[in-house]
């Protein structure tokens, strides 16, 4: 059993029993950090496969920009020191019997079948092949989905804004 | 034994249905975004995987996985501020206070 096999094992176990926790946890502020810790052994996976610039992008993204973003709307919409109310039993074991039958189906798929893999020279993920190939215009070229990415995350800016945006009173008679 | 394909591929299998599990039991709507983000983050790791062990000699599943983490940066967003705003209205983020669609 090599290093890299149990840092492999960490990694994994680091991402299962946060991603556990952050979900059956009672404490809304632990869930969010539950989250966080399970979203940064996605990231330690990413760089054991070494696709260093997508661990990055993970990094960047989620744990900078959507686990503090959530961590925020806590702030603003939880009171201090409060549980979560407990769920009814029967509503928490039919969820678990149905996510256990789903994990049980896929789990029996994934056995039986064996992925062929190719023998073509493989592509290092390095940064200058990701931005050739993703702003490239030819037929292997990702720019038409790059532009359309922006024009959304555009649409989702200005969209935040007007939906947050704090109405006036119409009827100030 | 080195961890290979299927290893990965059942951690991202167990983490969506811990993610599903989430979306079932959970009622409070921070907590269901939560779980929605740990759904799309065992698709993302399922990109890679095939990406690196089936088609090496490519690139298609990292770009999917960036582009999948760009629009959930946006759904996020959007997420919060509607759910900031359905705050501002009803004093509570639980969906069962929040069932009737209209201002």
């Amino acid at each position: 059993m090599s290093g890299s096999t149990i840092i492999f094992y960490l990694l994994a176990a680091l991402t299962l029993v946060s991603g556990l926790l952050s979900v059956i946890t009672r404490i809304i502020f632990r869930a969010a950090i539950y989250l966080l810790f399970s979203l940064i052994g996605i990231a330690g996976i990413y760089f054991w496969l070494q696709y260093e610039f997508i661990a990055a992008v993970q990094i960047v993204v989620y744990v900078g920009g959507i686990v503090v973003l959530i961590i925020f709307s806590i702030f603003l919409t939880q009171q201090a020191g409060e549980l979560l109310p407990k769920q009814k039993l029967g509503r928490q074991l039919f969820s678990a019997l149905a996510a256990f039958c789903g994990l049980a189906l896929v789990m029996l798929q994934l056995v039986q079948h064996t992925f062929t893999t190719t023998s073509n020279t493989p592509i290092e993920p390095t940064v200058a092949n990701i931005g050739a190939q993703m702003l490239g215009i030819d037929q292997n070229g990702f720019a038409l989905p790059f532009e359309v990415v922006s024009i959304l995350l555009l649409a989702a800016l200005i969209g935040c804004i007007v939906i947050a945006l704090k109405s006036k009173p119409e009827n100030n008679l | 034994m080195q961890p290979g394909l299927y290893h990965i591929l059942f951690i991202s299998t167990v983490l969506f249905f811990i993610g599903v599990f989430g979306f079932f039991t959970r009622r409070n709507l921070v907590t269901m975004l939560m779980s929605i983000e740990l759904i799309l983050n065992s698709v993302n790791l399922n990109f890679i995987t095939f990406n690196k062990y089936v088609w090496p000699n490519k690139l298609d599943g990292l770009f999917f996985t960036i582009f999948v983490i760009a629009i959930a940066a946006a759904e996020a967003a959007v997420a919060i501020a509607i759910i900031i705003n359905l705050y501002r209205t009803h004093q509570s983020i639980d969906v069962e206070n929040a069932e009737e669609m209209k201002f």
